[in-house]
């Protein structure tokens, strides 16, 4: 499996990351070598595998619906970027 | 004193021979002078090191200390710490100081140990050599020269190098295995769900498991009573009861099985290593030990899976870093997508770049099935290959990793080849399994790690194994000359 820089763009769009246009090229190799080598897993038939999603088979826990959580919107905000009244602030989306 | 073990200096602190400021104070200035070579440390906290010293001194006086109070435990920098920057190895979290404790520094914190710092790791995890850190690579205390492996690898540089008695990791494909092994310590995985992962920055969550690192089985014994057990915050915690590890460790050997996968000793492994193997092997048969030729057959597919499983989920988890509620922002974004874009852009280094993009390809739209499902299909064949060996053994057995620690630069260049440098451990982590490191001799002048693996909630085991190996030989008392 052989990426080109145009998918590779196009995963770096999806995944919201900008890459350096000078570094795409080299991205694209070695995303096309990790793929190559992932691909050994093709030689082995698992149509009748069951997939294991997680070591333990675990069942996700429930809990009584309770508020177990304090308000700390300002000790959380003190460690943001760009905050004003409670808010974050992030560039405009409306126009 | 930074000679010496958690147990001895547990046990100097009980007969009052010096007190945890006294100790602490000398791991502070075993960094001050050590670490600007070796650069195990982010963020050192001497202050609040010696404050939490003199609150164990008082704890000690009052006769109500735990055999871990007043002991130096450092911090891997991917648990949260209240109060004190956590950046995880990355620039993007190099702003992030923590609003709260995971729940393991919480625990070491309620025995009354002290944190003289935070650890130096591969960024965000990602990383076998420790090189991907945005705070420069860690080097080996046995040559500066070579890796101390990853991601754990300030974390196994700094108790091989005496700069912490004991020190926490994180292992989601080897990472506290494979540096334990580069620096001649003892380190362990614990089956998953374990120990909480509260609080421990996410990397891959179906794999990621934190457990301790020391100079022996015993002192990974101490720690690991206090970092294991329920956490009702971790949505993945296993509610058992955890079974007191210091009483089994002397447990005698006699008629207990061991594993030797021969998929272990294939092309690749360094003949110095398969010699210290057998050695290791012979020492547990005088010990008792019966030794069975086992067959892990999809071994070798292990590596491949992980890297779809651990980017995919490492994908998903990064997501979260925005440029919005904490860390890394870009100066003047011209609009949203730019804001997201570039503020992760330039807050992550390369190799999570390499995973993100890997694992959002692996989950996009057409091509699920045959990477993630498929990956998810192995990892079923590789842990039921575990499960028959276990029908017949207890206890696997076979070298940590194929070679002793490269050189800095040498697999920075070549992805796939710094991710086979992980080819013994990762099936532990698809598997859930228990997994440990322990020092088994040196090749040249650089140390070699045995690898044990138990069956699901056999730590016990493993440090009784261990133990047991380290009360006949001398490797894990080799210090590096610094």
């Amino acid at each position: 499996m052989s990426l080109s820089v145009e998918n590779v763009n196009r995963i770096a769009w999806l995944a919201r990351l900008a890459i350096d246009a000078d570094k795409a090229e080299s991205y694209a190799h070695d995303l096309s070598g990790i793929l190559d080598f992932v691909a050994r897993m093709d030689d082995v038939d698992t149509a009748d595998v069951k997939p294991m999603a997680h070591p333990l088979e675990q069942i996700q826990r429930l809990r009584p619906d309770i508020a177990t959580e304090p308000d700390q919107r300002e000790c959380f905000q003190r460690h943001a970027p760009r905050v004003e009244a409670g808010l974050y602030l992030v560039p405009r989306v409306i126009e | 004193m930074h000679t010496q073990t958690i147990a001895q200096l547990s046990q100097g602190l009980k007969n009052r021979e010096f007190s945890s400021v006294e100790l602490t104070q000398a791991c502070l200035t075993r960094i001050h002078q050590h670490n600007p070579a070796l650069n195990c440390y982010i963020t050192v906290t001497g202050e609040q090191a010696l404050a939490e010293a003199q609150a164990a001194d008082a704890r000690i006086a009052r006769g109500e200390a735990v055999p871990l109070t007043g002991i130096p435990v450092a911090q891997k920098d991917i648990f949260c710490t209240d109060g004190v920057r956590t950046s995880c190895g990355s620039r993007m979290l190099d702003p992030f100081i923590a609003p709260y404790d995971a729940t393991v520094v919480a625990r070491f914190k309620a025995a009354g140990c002290v944190m003289p710092g935070k650890l130096n790791m591969d960024e965000f995890a990602m990383g076998s050599s420790n090189e991907t850190s945005f705070y420069g690579p860690v080097r080996n205390p046995w040559d500066i020269h070579t890796v101390p492996g990853g991601s754990s690898g300030g974390s196994a540089a700094a108790v091989a190098a005496g700069l912490a008695p004991g020190a926490t990791g994180t292992d989601t494909g080897g990472s506290i295995r494979q540096p334990a092994a580069f620096c001649g310590i003892t380190g362990i995985k614990p089956t998953y769900g374990r120990v909480s992962r509260w609080g421990m920055i996410a990397f891959a969550s179906s794999l990621d498991q934190a457990g301790p690192m020391a100079r022996t089985a015993e002192d990974c014994a101490l720690m690991l009573q206090v970092m294991a057990g329920f956490d009702e915050k971790d949505s993945t915690s296993v509610d058992r009861a955890v079974p007191d590890y210091a009483v089994s460790l002397n447990d005698r050997l006699d008629g207990v099985r061991i594993g030797v996968p021969r998929e272990f000793f294939a092309d690749g492994l360094e003949p110095a290593i398969q010699r210290l193997m057998d050695e290791a092997v012979a020492e547990y048969r005088k010990l008792g030990a019966v030794i069975h030729e086992i067959s892990l057959p999809n071994m070798s597919l292990s590596v491949p899976a992980y890297y779809v499983v651990a980017p995919a989920e490492c994908s998903s988890n990064l997501a979260r870093y925005d440029g919005v509620r904490f860390g890394h922002r870009c100066d003047d974004p011209k609009d949203l997508f730019d804001l997201y874009t570039r503020s992760r852009g330039e807050g992550f280094g390369a190799e999570v770049k390499r995973r993100i993009l890997m694992g959002t390809y692996a989950l996009s739209a057409g091509y699920y099935d045959a990477y993630y499902l498929k990956a998810q299909k192995i990892r079923r064949l590789i842990s039921d290959d575990f499960q028959r060996a276990f029908q017949s053994v207890d206890v696997i057995l076979g070298p940590t990793t194929p070679s002793v620690a490269f050189r800095l630069g040498e697999k920075s260049d070549d992805p796939v080849s710094m991710y086979l440098s992980d080819i013994y451990t990762i099936a532990v982590n698809l598997a859930g399994l228990p997994g440990m490191s322990l020092p088994a001799g040196f090749s040249g002048h650089l140390p070699v790690g045995m690898q044990l693996i138990g069956n699901y909630f056999t730590e016990e085991r493993l440090l009784n194994l261990a133990h047991r190996y380290q009360q006949v030989t001398d490797w894990h008392t080799r210090m590096p000359a610094l």
